[in-house]
């Protein structure tokens, strides 16, 4: 990018590592996810919206969240697209391939959208409303990446 | 109680895609020499500073501290607000209230980045949850896509729908020549572009931009004396609404719908299509264009295309939205939604030349983040009560 | 101009790791402990600004992770990135610009989850400056030697500052490191970057703090006696320390002078009761004691060995522990000013100050102190 006037200075592979924490929903979500495949919600006292993921405050409410619930694994797509030009994934540095369907499921009984991507095997059946299914990695770490992916089940 | 705040002076740069010929510092420097040259004031007159972009996307903590060799901040205070996308807006609103809390007369304001030091796609994804979001996001335009097939589904629009905003904005940049992208598009060409992700085409949206902007705000009296047309603030509204992107309702702005209805409410604004002369869209791709506008009360839900195929937002129309060429003519994320704000003083001062909407009594601008934020402004020739 | 009062405040305990909480958790027990303070419910809240950092927290839009635990949900919000004065001043400025009448302010950090030295070396300048290398302690301690140097400030008067606050800390429950420790356990302690040991800087810490600011025409509605906004202001410096005096603040200078003209104050040294003061690293508190005006050039280490910054001194300085015994950035100078708000209220506990009726709170951004930002709390 640079012309012959002008120096650029790169920054290198400099990075600033950061250790999450991922605090008591996020563990017991994980946890769930990891040892028994099961998607768990929470559900505010007041307005009684499942939200998915768990977290500590309904914020429409203002009130603290205890009640959890289980949620899917199956549920619909509530939106999607297919990402037909490669970006560079950040959490690799290398660019993704393409194509490859994302989008936001409702699980069933959730009331919040769920992200992730969706299995585009078959373009046609993605559509909003399309019923889904998630598929588990077999190497489970506890990770929003235990669910490798969605794919349409009609 | 508060007083009065107008902007007096307003400065770009001229926004390219790479600027290697000059630093951060230098880029700001170059908005804030122009902003500062057209309200006839000198550094020495402005009491504080305001400044916000989004840290990394040129990978630099405390900008605020950084910039002042090129801000002008140097012994004055200087205070940096951040809010993703919604930057240029929020750091407007938050000169506003510098200004309007009477601790300070004259205020420079400055958004600015440069997205060429940086992946831009990769600083975006950053900005979502680390442990729910970030893993399995695919950058700013993924989500739009969604935004934008819910929003087909739910209303039987089109991508030709969406295609009309784009070439409406192209063709208004034509008249704007701090804009990045000038060049005309026909609907054609827009479809035949590659698509990116399902519905939108890369001529569908913004490009990567460095760039940035200044405004100068200024109380009461003073900005009459200072600007023979000051623009008033009206009204500002912001919703920083969700925690996780699944929470939002996709296919409808909830933040833009609640922002601006208070902004109809505070300022007794009835009926928005007929009251407001120009709108300055904070909109990064064609289908917001649609989307947003039926949020913001100008037409009905579902309404958005039929009202743009009419031409009624073109130059010339009943409302024209983004006379600039907006974000889809140039998108320098930290300055875009203050370039907004600037392109509506300017229509309401009668400084946007070859832009200009005539008469224009109210002008809206806003800001939007990938987050579903909207923030917003409403300016007004007239000194508000 | 109107006045405005904070009627609010709410801390969690700082601690070294909060493995269990994430910042939404922490924002949440700060902001309840605000609201229970004030006597209030989020609906007595018209808009809300929280304050974090992109840098710090790992990611873009740090304050997205914040929005709905702050009660921000349907209401107007902003975000300041900075020290938590610099949050305050935007929120109280909100209440003062006719468009809002309470402003609820927080601030979180978790120093914990990065490495620190990675993020204040991207405070420099990537052109000029970070391929060097350099940190917020290399860079302080730089600053340290130059102020020595000029001051003939001793070592063991800034062992002296950690002594008091550490000690300080034992009587506060909110703190990390309460420590009953010796100067020379602070001579003997590891050097970091010369001239500063382990024992004169501030430890990393995670933390969240929040503040209710009220317009003065509701302040008296809540639950506690209002404690005045009397004056507030700030100024920044040059960026780059060559272009600076690195053993000057010239920017605190200006800023407290604006300060205290604002709210009044004709002998600072005299009308101030208490102060909680940016003490990141020990040379720190004596030199911005001496660059805001409350003691004569070099002399702050003299008035520090005869107890006059201690708790029952003539001007109690971080009674709290300040910095040095928990170090949430961006969170710390809202802790600083919950300090100075319980010790006007008579609530500060085992570190209550006597007769505490006026209070100073300095909040810092940047390297080496360049922007600072100066408050005059009071009981009216």
């Amino acid at each position: 990018m640079a012309d012959s006037n002008h120096i650029i200075i790169e920054s290198g592979d400099a990075v600033q590592p950061f250790t999450y924490s991922i605090g008591m929903h996020g563990s017991k979500f994980f946890t769930e996810i990891r040892d028994n495949r099961r998607f768990m919600g929470i559900r505010c006292p007041k307005c009684k919206k499942v939200y998915i993921p768990p977290r500590g405050v309904c914020g429409d409410c203002f009130v603290e969240m205890n009640d959890w619930v289980e949620v899917g694994p199956g549920g619909v797509i509530g939106t999607f697209t297919i990402l037909r030009f490669a970006f560079i994934d950040p959490e690799t540095g290398h660019q993704k391939p393409v194509p490859y369907g994302y989008g936001f499921i409702r699980l069933d009984g959730a009331d919040t959208l769920f992200q992730h991507y969706i299995s585009v095997e078959d373009e046609k059946k993605i559509r909003i409303g399309a019923r889904v299914e998630p598929v588990f990695s077999m190497n489970p770490k506890g990770s929003i990446r235990d669910i490798e992916f969605f794919r349409v089940i009609d | 109680m508060g007083k009065r705040v107008a902007i007096v002076g307003t400065g770009q740069t001229f926004h390219k895609s790479h600027r290697p010929d000059v630093n951060g510092q230098e880029l700001i420097n170059e908005a804030v020499v122009r902003a500062l040259q057209d309200a006839d004031l000198k550094m020495k007159d402005i009491d504080a500073v305001v400044i916000g972009n989004m840290d990394h996307f040129e990978g630099i903590n405390y900008v605020d501290c950084w910039s002042v060799d090129g801000s002008g901040g140097t012994m004055k205070p200087i205070i940096k607000l951040t809010t993703g996308g919604t930057t240029g807006c929020t750091v407007a609103i938050g000169g506003y209230h510098l200004v309007a809390s009477g601790m300070f007369d004259k205020v420079l304001i400055i958004g600015w980045e440069k997205n060429s030091e940086s992946d831009t796609t990769g600083a975006i994804t950053t900005a979502f949850d680390p442990i729910w979001d970030r893993l399995v996001f695919a950058g700013a335009i993924s989500g739009l896509a969604a935004e934008a097939q819910a929003y087909m589904a739910r209303y039987g629009a089109t991508d030709r729908d969406g295609a009309r905003v784009s070439v409406r904005d192209r063709r208004h940049a034509m008249n704007n020549p701090h804009a990045q992208l000038r060049k005309e598009v026909a609907l054609e060409e827009v479809l035949a572009s590659p698509m990116l992700a399902d519905p939108i085409h890369l001529l569908d949206v913004c490009p990567r931009t460095d760039g940035a902007c200044a405004v100068i705000m200024a109380s009461g009296e003073l900005a009459e004396k200072i600007a023979p047309k000051p623009d008033w603030i009206w009204a500002t509204a912001a919703r920083h609404s969700y925690t996780y992107l699944g929470d939002a309702d996709y296919g409808r702005l909830t933040s833009m719908r609640e922002g601006a209805q208070e902004i109809w409410k505070k300022t007794g604004i009835k009926e928005p299509r007929k009251e407001l002369d120009v709108i300055e869209l904070y909109q990064p791709y064609s289908f917001g264009g649609l989307i947003w506008i039926e949020d913001m009360g100008i037409v009905g839900p579902g309404e958005a295309p039929q009202y743009i195929w009419d031409g009624n937002t073109d130059m010339g129309g009943e409302l024209p939205i983004n006379p600039s060429g907006g974000v889809i003519s140039c998108n320098p994320i930290g300055a875009t939604g203050l370039i907004r704000c600037a392109e509506a003083a300017m229509q309401v001062m009668g400084k946007a030349e070859g832009r200009q909407v005539p008469d224009v009594n109210f002008a809206f601008s806003t800001g939007f983040g990938g987050c579903w934020w909207t923030d917003m402004i409403l300016h007004g020739r007239k000194k508000p009560k | 101009m109107d006045r405005a009062a904070i009627v609010g405040v709410g801390t969690v305990k700082i601690e070294k790791r909060k493995v269990r909480e994430t910042f939404a958790d922490m924002a949440w027990q700060a902001v309840n402990g605000a609201l229970e303070d004030a006597g209030m419910t989020i609906d007595d809240i018209d808009n809300v600004v929280t304050t974090s950092s992109d840098f710090w927290d790992g990611r873009t839009i740090s304050c997205m992770a914040v929005g709905d635990a702050s009660g921000a949900a349907h209401k107007n919000v902003s975000c300041v990135e900075g020290d938590g004065t610099y949050g305050a001043f935007y929120g109280m400025a909100r209440c003062l610009s006719g468009s809002y009448k309470t402003t609820l302010v927080t601030g979180h950090s978790k120093g914990s989850e990065s490495v620190s030295s990675l993020i204040t070396n991207c405070a420099f300048d990537p052109i000029y400056e970070r391929m060097l290398g350099m940190d917020m302690i290399t860079a302080c301690a730089m600053q340290a030697n130059a102020y020595l140097h000029r001051t003939k400030t001793t070592r063991e008067q800034t062992a002296m500052v950690s002594v008091k606050n550490h000690g300080n800390a034992l009587k506060n429950p909110h703190a990390q490191l309460p420590m009953d420790i010796t100067v020379k356990d602070v001579l003997d302690s590891e050097m970091i970057a010369d001239p500063l040991r382990k024992l004169d800087c501030s430890p990393v810490s995670d933390g969240c703090a929040a503040v209710v600011i009220a317009h003065e025409s509701v302040a008296k509605k809540f639950r506690k006696k209002p404690v005045w906004i009397r004056g507030v202001s700030l100024c920044a410096d040059s960026f780059f320390f060559g272009d600076r005096d690195l053993s000057r603040a010239r920017s605190l200078t200006e800023a407290a002078k604006k300060a205290f003209a604002m709210a009044g104050i004709k002998d600072p040294r005299t009308e101030i009761d208490v102060a909680e003061i940016h003490d990141a690293f020990t040379y720190q508190e004596l030199m911005w004691l001496e660059e805001m005006g409350l003691a004569d050039e070099s002399s702050a280490g003299r008035h520090l060995e005869k107890g006059e910054y201690n708790i029952d001194g003539r001007l109690p300085v971080n009674p709290s522990g300040g910095l040095l015994s928990g170090h949430p950035v961006i969170a710390a100078g809202l802790y600083s000013m919950a300090a100075v708000v319980r010790q006007i209220r008579g609530e500060a506990g085992g570190f209550q100050v006597k007769k505490a009726r006026t209070g100073l709170v300095h909040g810092v951004n940047g390297l080496g102190g360049q922007s600072h930002c100066v408050w005059l709390l009071g009981d009216r």
